[in-house]
Protein backbone atom coordinates (compact mmCIF):
# COMPACT_ATOMS: atom_id res chain seq x y z
CA UNK A 1 0.00 0.00 0.00
CA UNK A 2 3.03 2.34 0.89
CA UNK A 3 4.66 2.04 -2.49
CA UNK A 4 0.93 3.54 -4.13
CA UNK A 5 1.24 6.90 -5.57
CA UNK A 6 -1.85 9.01 -4.20
CA UNK A 7 -4.23 9.25 -7.14
CA UNK A 8 -4.72 12.93 -9.33
CA UNK A 9 -8.44 13.04 -9.05
CA UNK A 10 -9.72 10.13 -6.47
CA UNK A 11 -8.98 9.98 -3.11
CA UNK A 12 -5.58 9.26 -1.33
CA UNK A 13 -5.12 6.29 -0.17
CA UNK A 14 -5.73 5.00 3.67
CA UNK A 15 -2.47 6.01 5.63
CA UNK A 16 -2.38 3.66 8.96
CA UNK A 17 -0.28 6.98 10.78
CA UNK A 18 -1.37 10.57 10.78
CA UNK A 19 2.47 11.85 9.94
CA UNK A 20 2.79 9.94 6.92
CA UNK A 21 -0.85 11.13 5.67
CA UNK A 22 0.25 14.93 6.59
CA UNK A 23 3.41 14.20 4.76
CA UNK A 24 1.74 12.19 1.44
CA UNK A 25 -0.89 14.90 1.55
CA UNK A 26 1.58 17.96 1.43
CA UNK A 27 3.50 15.52 -1.57
CA UNK A 28 -0.07 15.39 -3.45
CA UNK A 29 -0.48 19.10 -3.31
CA UNK A 30 2.80 20.04 -4.40
CA UNK A 31 2.66 17.68 -7.30
CA UNK A 32 -0.38 19.31 -7.95
CA UNK A 33 0.67 22.80 -8.11
CA UNK A 34 3.70 20.94 -10.54
CA UNK A 35 0.91 19.80 -12.58
CA UNK A 36 -0.38 23.59 -13.12
CA UNK A 37 -1.03 23.05 -16.66
CA UNK A 38 -3.65 20.05 -16.34
CA UNK A 39 -6.87 22.46 -16.08
CA UNK A 40 -8.31 19.98 -13.68
CA UNK A 41 -6.23 20.85 -11.04
CA UNK A 42 -7.03 24.41 -11.94
CA UNK A 43 -10.08 25.34 -12.85
CA UNK A 44 -13.36 23.34 -11.76
CA UNK A 45 -15.59 24.97 -14.32
CA UNK A 46 -19.29 23.75 -14.65
CA UNK A 47 -20.46 22.50 -18.00
CA UNK A 48 -23.61 21.12 -18.55
CA UNK A 49 -24.32 19.27 -21.94
CA UNK A 50 -27.67 19.21 -23.48
CA UNK A 51 -28.23 15.76 -25.58
CA UNK A 52 -26.91 12.44 -25.50
CA UNK A 53 -26.49 11.80 -28.99
CA UNK A 54 -23.11 11.19 -30.97
CA UNK A 55 -22.16 15.20 -30.51
CA UNK A 56 -23.07 15.47 -26.92
CA UNK A 57 -21.83 11.99 -25.36
CA UNK A 58 -18.93 12.69 -27.00
CA UNK A 59 -18.04 16.33 -26.01
CA UNK A 60 -19.39 15.34 -22.16
CA UNK A 61 -16.96 12.42 -22.32
CA UNK A 62 -13.79 14.47 -23.39
CA UNK A 63 -14.97 17.63 -20.30
CA UNK A 64 -14.95 15.23 -18.23
CA UNK A 65 -11.51 13.50 -19.01
CA UNK A 66 -9.89 17.11 -19.22
CA UNK A 67 -10.97 17.51 -15.49
CA UNK A 68 -14.16 19.61 -15.75
CA UNK A 69 -17.67 18.91 -13.40
CA UNK A 70 -20.03 17.63 -16.48
CA UNK A 71 -23.78 17.26 -16.50
CA UNK A 72 -25.55 15.36 -19.24
CA UNK A 73 -28.83 16.37 -19.56
CA UNK A 74 -30.58 13.59 -21.68
CA UNK A 75 -33.98 12.09 -21.11
CA UNK A 76 -33.93 8.86 -22.45
CA UNK A 77 -32.48 6.16 -21.04
CA UNK A 78 -30.86 4.47 -24.42
CA UNK A 79 -29.34 6.15 -27.68
CA UNK A 80 -30.35 4.75 -30.86
CA UNK A 81 -27.79 5.56 -33.33
CA UNK A 82 -28.95 6.47 -36.69
CA UNK A 83 -26.10 5.38 -39.10
CA UNK A 84 -26.93 1.58 -40.30
CA UNK A 85 -30.50 2.10 -39.17
CA UNK A 86 -31.10 2.43 -43.26
CA UNK A 87 -29.47 -1.08 -42.94
CA UNK A 88 -32.07 -2.04 -40.22
CA UNK A 89 -34.78 -0.66 -42.55
CA UNK A 90 -33.69 -3.15 -45.09
CA UNK A 91 -33.53 -6.12 -42.98
CA UNK A 92 -30.11 -6.79 -42.84
CA UNK A 93 -29.52 -5.84 -39.73
CA UNK A 94 -31.36 -5.58 -35.79
CA UNK A 95 -31.71 -3.02 -33.58
CA UNK A 96 -29.58 -3.74 -31.01
CA UNK A 97 -26.57 -3.25 -32.66
CA UNK A 98 -27.84 0.40 -33.21
CA UNK A 99 -28.34 0.91 -29.60
CA UNK A 100 -26.32 2.30 -26.63
CA UNK A 101 -26.82 2.98 -23.03
CA UNK A 102 -25.13 5.90 -21.09
CA UNK A 103 -24.03 3.54 -18.19
CA UNK A 104 -20.61 3.88 -19.76
CA UNK A 105 -20.94 7.82 -19.01
CA UNK A 106 -21.98 7.60 -15.43
CA UNK A 107 -18.41 5.48 -15.06
CA UNK A 108 -16.75 8.29 -16.72
CA UNK A 109 -17.37 10.84 -13.74
CA UNK A 110 -20.35 12.87 -15.86
CA UNK A 111 -23.52 13.32 -13.67
CA UNK A 112 -26.29 12.61 -16.09
CA UNK A 113 -29.67 14.29 -15.55
CA UNK A 114 -31.79 11.92 -17.42
CA UNK A 115 -34.82 14.87 -17.65
CA UNK A 116 -35.63 17.01 -20.71
CA UNK A 117 -34.41 20.58 -21.07
CA UNK A 118 -37.36 23.14 -21.90
CA UNK A 119 -35.67 26.31 -21.11
CA UNK A 120 -32.26 28.30 -21.08
CA UNK A 121 -31.80 31.34 -19.36
CA UNK A 122 -28.64 32.75 -21.29
CA UNK A 123 -28.06 35.82 -19.08
CA UNK A 124 -28.59 33.91 -15.83
CA UNK A 125 -26.14 30.78 -17.38
CA UNK A 126 -29.26 28.47 -16.12
CA UNK A 127 -30.99 25.61 -17.35
CA UNK A 128 -34.02 24.28 -16.48
CA UNK A 129 -35.29 20.69 -16.45
CA UNK A 130 -38.88 19.51 -16.82
CA UNK A 131 -38.73 18.61 -13.16
CA UNK A 132 -37.99 22.29 -11.94
CA UNK A 133 -34.46 21.50 -11.01
CA UNK A 134 -32.02 24.14 -11.95
CA UNK A 135 -28.61 23.65 -12.93
CA UNK A 136 -25.92 26.88 -13.11
CA UNK A 137 -23.60 26.79 -15.51
CA UNK A 138 -20.09 28.20 -16.70
CA UNK A 139 -20.36 27.24 -19.99
CA UNK A 140 -23.29 24.93 -21.94
CA UNK A 141 -23.21 23.02 -25.06
CA UNK A 142 -26.10 22.62 -26.54
CA UNK A 143 -26.09 19.29 -28.97
CA UNK A 144 -29.73 19.17 -29.45
CA UNK A 145 -30.24 17.28 -32.63
CA UNK A 146 -32.69 17.86 -35.38
CA UNK A 147 -36.33 17.96 -35.13
CA UNK A 148 -38.55 17.07 -37.93
CA UNK A 149 -40.49 20.56 -39.18
CA UNK A 150 -43.84 19.14 -39.08
CA UNK A 151 -44.93 22.88 -40.00
CA UNK A 152 -43.20 22.81 -43.42
CA UNK A 153 -45.06 20.08 -45.63
CA UNK A 154 -49.22 20.55 -45.66
CA UNK A 155 -50.71 16.78 -44.82
CA UNK A 156 -47.42 15.51 -42.56
CA UNK A 157 -47.80 16.30 -38.73
CA UNK A 158 -46.34 13.85 -35.90
CA UNK A 159 -49.50 11.78 -36.56
CA UNK A 160 -48.99 10.99 -40.33
CA UNK A 161 -45.62 10.25 -39.90
CA UNK A 162 -47.27 7.28 -38.15
CA UNK A 163 -48.77 6.10 -41.22
CA UNK A 164 -46.13 7.88 -43.45
CA UNK A 165 -42.70 6.68 -41.14
CA UNK A 166 -39.79 10.14 -42.04
CA UNK A 167 -37.91 7.14 -39.64
CA UNK A 168 -35.23 10.16 -39.85
CA UNK A 169 -34.64 9.48 -36.25
CA UNK A 170 -33.58 6.28 -35.55
CA UNK A 171 -35.83 4.04 -33.13
CA UNK A 172 -39.48 3.33 -33.72
CA UNK A 173 -39.70 4.91 -36.73
CA UNK A 174 -37.38 2.85 -37.93
CA UNK A 175 -39.11 -0.01 -37.03
CA UNK A 176 -42.38 1.25 -38.53
CA UNK A 177 -40.91 1.48 -42.20
CA UNK A 178 -39.21 -2.00 -41.65
CA UNK A 179 -42.18 -3.85 -40.92
CA UNK A 180 -44.41 -1.69 -43.86
CA UNK A 181 -41.81 -3.03 -46.23
CA UNK A 182 -42.25 -6.31 -44.80
CA UNK A 183 -45.90 -6.30 -45.03
CA UNK A 184 -46.42 -5.08 -48.77
CA UNK A 185 -47.13 -7.11 -51.45
CA UNK A 186 -44.55 -8.12 -54.50
CA UNK A 187 -44.99 -5.34 -57.35
CA UNK A 188 -46.08 -2.90 -54.45
CA UNK A 189 -44.10 1.23 -54.84
CA UNK A 190 -42.21 2.70 -52.36
CA UNK A 191 -41.73 6.45 -52.61
CA UNK A 192 -39.21 7.93 -50.64
CA UNK A 193 -39.57 11.91 -50.69
CA UNK A 194 -35.93 13.44 -49.91
CA UNK A 195 -36.38 16.66 -48.70
CA UNK A 196 -34.28 20.32 -49.34
CA UNK A 197 -30.92 21.47 -47.85
CA UNK A 198 -30.23 20.92 -45.19
CA UNK A 199 -30.95 18.39 -43.29
CA UNK A 200 -29.64 15.24 -41.57
CA UNK A 201 -27.13 12.92 -43.49
CA UNK A 202 -27.57 14.57 -46.58
CA UNK A 203 -26.23 11.19 -48.42
CA UNK A 204 -28.98 9.11 -46.14
CA UNK A 205 -31.80 9.54 -48.22
CA UNK A 206 -30.05 7.83 -51.49
CA UNK A 207 -28.61 5.02 -49.44
CA UNK A 208 -31.65 3.96 -47.96
CA UNK A 209 -33.21 3.60 -51.40
CA UNK A 210 -30.35 1.41 -52.31
CA UNK A 211 -30.74 -0.55 -49.37
CA UNK A 212 -34.39 -0.73 -49.96
CA UNK A 213 -34.35 -1.44 -53.44
CA UNK A 214 -31.35 -4.25 -52.51
CA UNK A 215 -34.35 -6.00 -49.96
CA UNK A 216 -37.31 -5.41 -52.68
CA UNK A 217 -34.93 -6.96 -55.64
CA UNK A 218 -33.99 -9.70 -52.99
CA UNK A 219 -37.85 -9.94 -51.88
CA UNK A 220 -40.26 -8.61 -53.91
CA UNK A 221 -38.74 -8.20 -57.41
CA UNK A 222 -41.92 -7.15 -59.04
CA UNK A 223 -41.18 -3.71 -57.42
CA UNK A 224 -40.33 0.04 -58.00
CA UNK A 225 -39.13 2.43 -56.04
CA UNK A 226 -39.51 6.16 -56.63
CA UNK A 227 -37.56 9.35 -55.10
CA UNK A 228 -39.08 12.40 -54.99
CA UNK A 229 -36.66 15.13 -54.87
CA UNK A 230 -36.85 18.35 -53.45
CA UNK A 231 -33.63 19.15 -55.29
CA UNK A 232 -31.88 18.62 -58.52
CA UNK A 233 -28.09 17.63 -56.90
CA UNK A 234 -27.56 15.65 -54.00
CA UNK A 235 -24.69 14.02 -52.30
CA UNK A 236 -22.29 11.05 -53.90
CA UNK A 237 -25.25 11.62 -56.78
CA UNK A 238 -22.98 10.06 -59.77
CA UNK A 239 -21.89 7.27 -57.89
CA UNK A 240 -25.53 6.56 -56.34
CA UNK A 241 -26.86 6.39 -59.89
CA UNK A 242 -23.98 4.83 -61.24
CA UNK A 243 -25.43 2.16 -58.36
CA UNK A 244 -28.72 2.22 -59.40
CA UNK A 245 -28.69 1.55 -62.92
CA UNK A 246 -25.67 -1.36 -62.15
CA UNK A 247 -27.46 -3.13 -59.12
CA UNK A 248 -31.12 -2.28 -59.69
CA UNK A 249 -32.20 -1.85 -63.41
CA UNK A 250 -35.19 -0.61 -63.69
CA UNK A 251 -36.08 -0.86 -60.19
CA UNK A 252 -35.32 3.03 -58.90
CA UNK A 253 -36.28 5.91 -60.77
CA UNK A 254 -35.26 9.30 -59.26
CA UNK A 255 -37.06 12.07 -59.61
CA UNK A 256 -35.50 15.85 -59.53
CA UNK A 257 -37.03 19.79 -58.62
CA UNK A 258 -36.78 20.35 -61.66
CA UNK A 259 -38.36 17.37 -62.64
CA UNK A 260 -40.99 18.21 -60.95
CA UNK A 261 -39.99 15.57 -58.11
CA UNK A 262 -40.52 18.45 -54.72
CA UNK A 263 -43.36 17.22 -53.16
CA UNK A 264 -45.80 20.20 -51.65
CA UNK A 265 -48.39 17.88 -49.58
CA UNK A 266 -49.51 14.62 -48.99
CA UNK A 267 -51.98 12.83 -47.63
CA UNK A 268 -51.45 10.26 -44.69
CA UNK A 269 -54.84 7.83 -44.69
CA UNK A 270 -54.63 7.42 -48.40
CA UNK A 271 -50.81 7.53 -48.70
CA UNK A 272 -50.76 10.00 -51.66
CA UNK A 273 -47.84 12.28 -52.25
CA UNK A 274 -48.87 15.72 -54.19
CA UNK A 275 -45.87 17.50 -56.45
CA UNK A 276 -45.93 20.41 -58.71
CA UNK A 277 -47.58 18.51 -61.78
CA UNK A 278 -48.79 15.22 -60.70
CA UNK A 279 -49.93 12.92 -57.67
CA UNK A 280 -48.48 9.88 -56.44
CA UNK A 281 -49.91 6.64 -54.64
CA UNK A 282 -47.35 4.45 -52.73
CA UNK A 283 -47.93 1.17 -50.75
CA UNK A 284 -45.33 2.29 -48.81
CA UNK A 285 -44.43 5.91 -48.27
CA UNK A 286 -41.39 7.62 -46.58
CA UNK A 287 -41.48 11.15 -46.37
CA UNK A 288 -38.11 12.65 -45.10
CA UNK A 289 -39.35 16.35 -44.44
CA UNK A 290 -37.40 19.64 -44.04
CA UNK A 291 -35.96 19.58 -40.41
CA UNK A 292 -34.58 22.51 -38.07
CA UNK A 293 -32.41 22.58 -34.84
CA UNK A 294 -33.94 20.69 -31.94
CA UNK A 295 -36.83 22.86 -29.76
CA UNK A 296 -34.72 23.65 -26.76
CA UNK A 297 -32.32 25.24 -29.28
CA UNK A 298 -35.12 27.49 -30.63
CA UNK A 299 -36.30 28.08 -27.20
CA UNK A 300 -32.03 28.91 -26.07
CA UNK A 301 -32.35 31.65 -28.85
CA UNK A 302 -29.50 29.93 -30.55
CA UNK A 303 -30.83 28.99 -33.56
CA UNK A 304 -31.66 32.09 -36.71
CA UNK A 305 -34.28 32.64 -38.85
CA UNK A 306 -33.34 29.90 -40.72
CA UNK A 307 -34.23 27.34 -37.86
CA UNK A 308 -30.35 26.35 -37.58
CA UNK A 309 -27.71 27.66 -35.20
CA UNK A 310 -25.31 29.96 -35.98
CA UNK A 311 -21.60 29.34 -34.07
CA UNK A 312 -17.86 30.31 -34.36
CA UNK A 313 -16.25 28.31 -36.56
CA UNK A 314 -13.27 28.20 -33.86
CA UNK A 315 -15.08 27.62 -30.48
CA UNK A 316 -18.75 26.83 -31.26
CA UNK A 317 -19.66 29.25 -29.61
CA UNK A 318 -23.26 30.47 -30.38
CA UNK A 319 -23.18 33.77 -32.05
CA UNK A 320 -26.57 34.85 -30.69
CA UNK A 321 -26.03 33.63 -27.10
CA UNK A 322 -22.44 34.20 -25.74
CA UNK A 323 -21.88 31.31 -22.74
CA UNK A 324 -23.67 28.62 -25.09
CA UNK A 325 -21.71 26.43 -27.60
CA UNK A 326 -23.46 24.28 -30.22
CA UNK A 327 -22.24 21.32 -32.09
CA UNK A 328 -23.94 18.59 -33.95
CA UNK A 329 -26.91 18.45 -36.52
CA UNK A 330 -28.23 21.48 -34.94
CA UNK A 331 -25.03 23.80 -35.98
CA UNK A 332 -24.20 25.88 -39.14
CA UNK A 333 -20.84 24.17 -39.63
CA UNK A 334 -20.74 25.73 -43.16
CA UNK A 335 -19.34 23.06 -45.17
CA UNK A 336 -19.43 20.56 -42.44
CA UNK A 337 -22.27 18.00 -43.71
CA UNK A 338 -24.66 17.10 -40.37
CA UNK A 339 -23.19 13.65 -40.26
CA UNK A 340 -22.44 11.51 -36.88
CA UNK A 341 -18.52 11.78 -37.67
CA UNK A 342 -18.88 15.62 -37.90
CA UNK A 343 -20.69 15.92 -34.54
CA UNK A 344 -18.07 13.95 -33.53
CA UNK A 345 -15.17 15.89 -33.90
CA UNK A 346 -16.82 19.07 -33.69
CA UNK A 347 -17.67 17.67 -29.82
CA UNK A 348 -13.95 17.30 -29.54
CA UNK A 349 -13.01 20.61 -30.79
CA UNK A 350 -15.26 22.47 -28.94
CA UNK A 351 -14.53 20.61 -25.80
CA UNK A 352 -10.91 21.41 -26.08
CA UNK A 353 -11.84 24.73 -26.75
CA UNK A 354 -14.35 25.21 -23.24
CA UNK A 355 -11.62 23.90 -21.46
CA UNK A 356 -9.26 26.59 -22.87
CA UNK A 357 -12.03 29.24 -22.39
CA UNK A 358 -12.67 28.14 -19.38
CA UNK A 359 -8.25 28.96 -18.14
CA UNK A 360 -8.47 32.52 -19.71
CA UNK A 361 -7.26 31.29 -23.32
CA UNK A 362 -7.88 31.89 -26.46
CA UNK A 363 -8.44 28.35 -28.17
CA UNK A 364 -6.21 27.94 -31.76
CA UNK A 365 -8.04 27.39 -34.89
CA UNK A 366 -8.68 23.82 -35.42
CA UNK A 367 -8.85 21.65 -38.33
CA UNK A 368 -11.55 19.07 -38.50
CA UNK A 369 -12.43 16.19 -40.87
CA UNK A 370 -15.48 14.26 -42.01
CA UNK A 371 -15.79 10.66 -43.74
CA UNK A 372 -19.67 9.37 -44.28
CA UNK A 373 -20.11 5.81 -45.75
CA UNK A 374 -23.21 4.67 -47.65
CA UNK A 375 -24.01 1.28 -48.36
CA UNK A 376 -25.07 0.36 -52.00
CA UNK A 377 -25.49 -3.00 -50.91
CA UNK A 378 -23.99 -5.37 -48.39
CA UNK A 379 -20.68 -4.91 -48.44
CA UNK A 380 -20.43 -2.59 -50.94
CA UNK A 381 -19.52 1.19 -49.80
CA UNK A 382 -18.53 4.63 -51.11
CA UNK A 383 -17.67 7.35 -49.14
CA UNK A 384 -17.17 11.12 -49.42
CA UNK A 385 -14.93 13.13 -47.31
CA UNK A 386 -13.56 16.49 -46.28
CA UNK A 387 -11.06 18.42 -44.47
CA UNK A 388 -12.56 21.54 -42.92
CA UNK A 389 -11.04 24.86 -41.34
CA UNK A 390 -12.23 28.06 -40.70
CA UNK A 391 -12.10 30.83 -42.77
CA UNK A 392 -14.78 34.04 -43.02
CA UNK A 393 -15.93 33.12 -40.15
CA UNK A 394 -16.75 29.78 -41.28
CA UNK A 395 -15.94 26.37 -42.05
CA UNK A 396 -14.53 25.95 -45.31
CA UNK A 397 -13.37 22.82 -47.09
CA UNK A 398 -9.34 22.98 -47.54
CA UNK A 399 -8.98 23.00 -50.88
CA UNK A 400 -7.35 19.97 -52.92
CA UNK A 401 -8.30 17.71 -50.36
CA UNK A 402 -11.64 15.32 -49.61
CA UNK A 403 -13.93 14.21 -52.12
CA UNK A 404 -15.37 11.28 -53.05
CA UNK A 405 -14.77 7.71 -53.94
CA UNK A 406 -13.85 6.44 -57.24
CA UNK A 407 -16.51 6.31 -59.70
CA UNK A 408 -14.69 2.83 -61.11
CA UNK A 409 -13.36 0.99 -58.31
CA UNK A 410 -13.16 -2.52 -57.96
CA UNK A 411 -15.61 -4.41 -55.85
CA UNK A 412 -12.27 -5.67 -53.63
CA UNK A 413 -12.44 -1.48 -52.72
CA UNK A 414 -16.11 -1.15 -51.78
CA UNK A 415 -15.78 -4.12 -49.95
CA UNK A 416 -13.59 -2.36 -48.13
CA UNK A 417 -15.26 0.54 -47.70
CA UNK A 418 -17.84 -1.57 -46.41
CA UNK A 419 -15.91 -2.99 -43.46
CA UNK A 420 -14.45 0.68 -42.94
CA UNK A 421 -17.67 1.59 -42.58
CA UNK A 422 -18.57 -1.04 -39.80
CA UNK A 423 -15.00 -0.47 -38.24
CA UNK A 424 -16.01 3.63 -37.84
CA UNK A 425 -18.94 2.76 -35.88
CA UNK A 426 -17.76 0.59 -33.79
CA UNK A 427 -14.85 3.16 -33.01
CA UNK A 428 -17.41 6.32 -33.08
CA UNK A 429 -19.86 4.96 -31.02
CA UNK A 430 -17.42 3.59 -28.27
CA UNK A 431 -15.80 6.91 -28.03
CA UNK A 432 -19.40 8.26 -27.36
CA UNK A 433 -20.72 5.71 -25.28
CA UNK A 434 -18.52 3.22 -24.36
CA UNK B 1 12.90 8.19 3.96
CA UNK B 2 14.06 6.56 0.99
CA UNK B 3 10.69 4.79 0.53
CA UNK B 4 9.11 8.26 0.67
CA UNK B 5 10.92 9.88 -1.97
CA UNK B 6 10.27 7.08 -3.92
CA UNK B 7 6.31 7.71 -3.42
CA UNK B 8 6.94 11.34 -4.16
CA UNK B 9 8.80 10.81 -7.30
CA UNK B 10 5.80 8.39 -8.57
CA UNK B 11 4.06 11.03 -7.96
CA UNK B 12 5.61 13.61 -9.52
CA UNK B 13 5.87 11.50 -12.66
CA UNK B 14 2.49 10.31 -12.66
CA UNK B 15 0.50 13.50 -11.66
CA UNK B 16 2.38 15.80 -14.50
CA UNK B 17 1.84 13.01 -16.99
CA UNK B 18 -1.85 13.96 -17.89
CA UNK B 19 -1.45 17.36 -17.70
CA UNK B 20 0.93 16.96 -20.76
CA UNK B 21 -1.67 14.94 -22.43
CA UNK B 22 -4.17 17.79 -21.39
CA UNK B 23 -1.88 20.27 -23.53
CA UNK B 24 -4.36 21.50 -26.42
CA UNK B 25 -3.97 19.30 -29.53
CA UNK B 26 -2.85 20.81 -32.89
CA UNK B 27 -5.47 21.25 -35.32
CA UNK B 28 -6.36 18.20 -36.76
CA UNK B 29 -5.26 15.39 -34.27
CA UNK B 30 -8.68 14.83 -32.17
CA UNK B 31 -9.72 13.85 -35.62
CA UNK B 32 -8.03 10.56 -35.89
CA UNK B 33 -9.96 8.92 -33.20
CA UNK B 34 -12.76 9.05 -34.97
CA UNK B 35 -12.25 6.33 -37.26
CA UNK B 36 -8.75 4.67 -35.41
CA UNK B 37 -9.51 2.77 -32.71
CA UNK B 38 -7.53 3.29 -28.85
CA UNK B 39 -6.93 -0.56 -28.96
CA UNK B 40 -6.75 -3.03 -32.34
CA UNK B 41 -10.20 -4.08 -33.35
CA UNK B 42 -11.85 -4.30 -36.52
CA UNK B 43 -10.39 -3.33 -40.02
CA UNK B 44 -8.94 0.36 -39.10
CA UNK B 45 -5.73 -0.13 -37.43
CA UNK B 46 -5.14 1.64 -34.33
CA UNK B 47 -2.53 4.51 -34.57
CA UNK B 48 -1.40 3.52 -30.71
CA UNK B 49 2.00 2.54 -30.22
CA UNK B 50 3.18 4.22 -33.79
CA UNK B 51 6.13 6.13 -33.78
CA UNK B 52 5.79 10.36 -35.17
CA UNK B 53 8.26 9.27 -37.93
CA UNK B 54 6.05 6.66 -38.91
CA UNK B 55 3.01 8.45 -39.11
CA UNK B 56 4.37 11.59 -40.88
CA UNK B 57 5.97 9.10 -43.45
CA UNK B 58 2.88 7.33 -43.91
CA UNK B 59 0.60 10.50 -44.08
CA UNK B 60 3.28 11.64 -46.75
CA UNK B 61 2.81 8.43 -48.66
CA UNK B 62 -1.17 9.10 -48.87
CA UNK B 63 -0.73 12.36 -49.66
CA UNK B 64 1.81 11.68 -53.11
CA UNK B 65 0.40 8.47 -54.06
CA UNK B 66 2.86 6.41 -52.73
CA UNK B 67 0.87 4.51 -50.67
CA UNK B 68 -2.92 3.05 -51.76
CA UNK B 69 -5.60 4.02 -50.02
CA UNK B 70 -9.39 4.56 -50.13
CA UNK B 71 -10.03 7.36 -47.87
CA UNK B 72 -6.67 8.95 -46.22
CA UNK B 73 -5.49 9.69 -49.67
CA UNK B 74 -8.21 11.99 -49.56
CA UNK B 75 -7.78 13.24 -45.72
CA UNK B 76 -4.18 13.32 -46.04
CA UNK B 77 -3.74 16.16 -48.49
CA UNK B 78 -6.09 18.39 -46.00
CA UNK B 79 -3.24 18.91 -43.98
CA UNK B 80 0.63 20.39 -44.60
CA UNK B 81 4.10 18.49 -43.59
CA UNK B 82 3.93 21.11 -40.53
CA UNK B 83 0.62 19.78 -39.39
CA UNK B 84 1.60 16.32 -40.22
CA UNK B 85 4.43 16.40 -37.75
CA UNK B 86 2.23 18.46 -35.05
CA UNK B 87 -0.03 15.67 -35.50
CA UNK B 88 2.30 12.64 -35.37
CA UNK B 89 4.77 14.55 -32.03
CA UNK B 90 1.36 14.58 -30.46
CA UNK B 91 -0.22 11.53 -31.13
CA UNK B 92 3.05 9.61 -30.55
CA UNK B 93 3.30 11.52 -26.63
CA UNK B 94 -0.29 10.99 -26.30
CA UNK B 95 0.27 7.16 -26.64
CA UNK B 96 3.39 7.24 -24.12
CA UNK B 97 1.99 9.11 -21.24
CA UNK B 98 0.66 7.18 -18.84
CA UNK B 99 -2.63 5.95 -18.37
CA UNK B 100 -4.75 7.05 -15.41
Amino acid sequence: MMRRAPSPTGSPPVMPRPSRRAVLAGLAAGAAALAAPSVGAQTPGRVVVIGGGFGGATCARALAAAGLNVTLVEPSGTYVACPFSNAVIAGLREMSAQTFTYDGLKGAGITLAARAATAVDADARRVRLDDGTELPYDRLVMAPGVDMNFEALPGYDASAAGLMPHAWKAGEQTLLLRRQLETMKDGGTVIISAPPNPFRCPPGPYERASLIAHYLKTHKPRSKLLILDAKDAFSKQRLFTAAWAELYPGLVEWVGLSGGGRVIEVDPVTRTLVTEFDRHTADVANIIPPQRAGAIARQAGVADATGWCPIDPVTFESRLRPGIHVIGDAAIAGAMPKSAFAANGQAKVCAAAVVELLAGREPAPPKLVNTCYSLLAPGNAISIAGVYQPKNGLLADVEGAGGLSPQNASSEVRATEAAYAEAWFATVTGEAFA
Amino acid sequence: MRGLRRIALAGLVFLTGPAVAASPAPPGALSCGGCHPANPAGAIPSLAGRSAGEIVSQMQAFRDGGRQATVMDRIAKGFSDDETRAIADWLAARDAAPKP
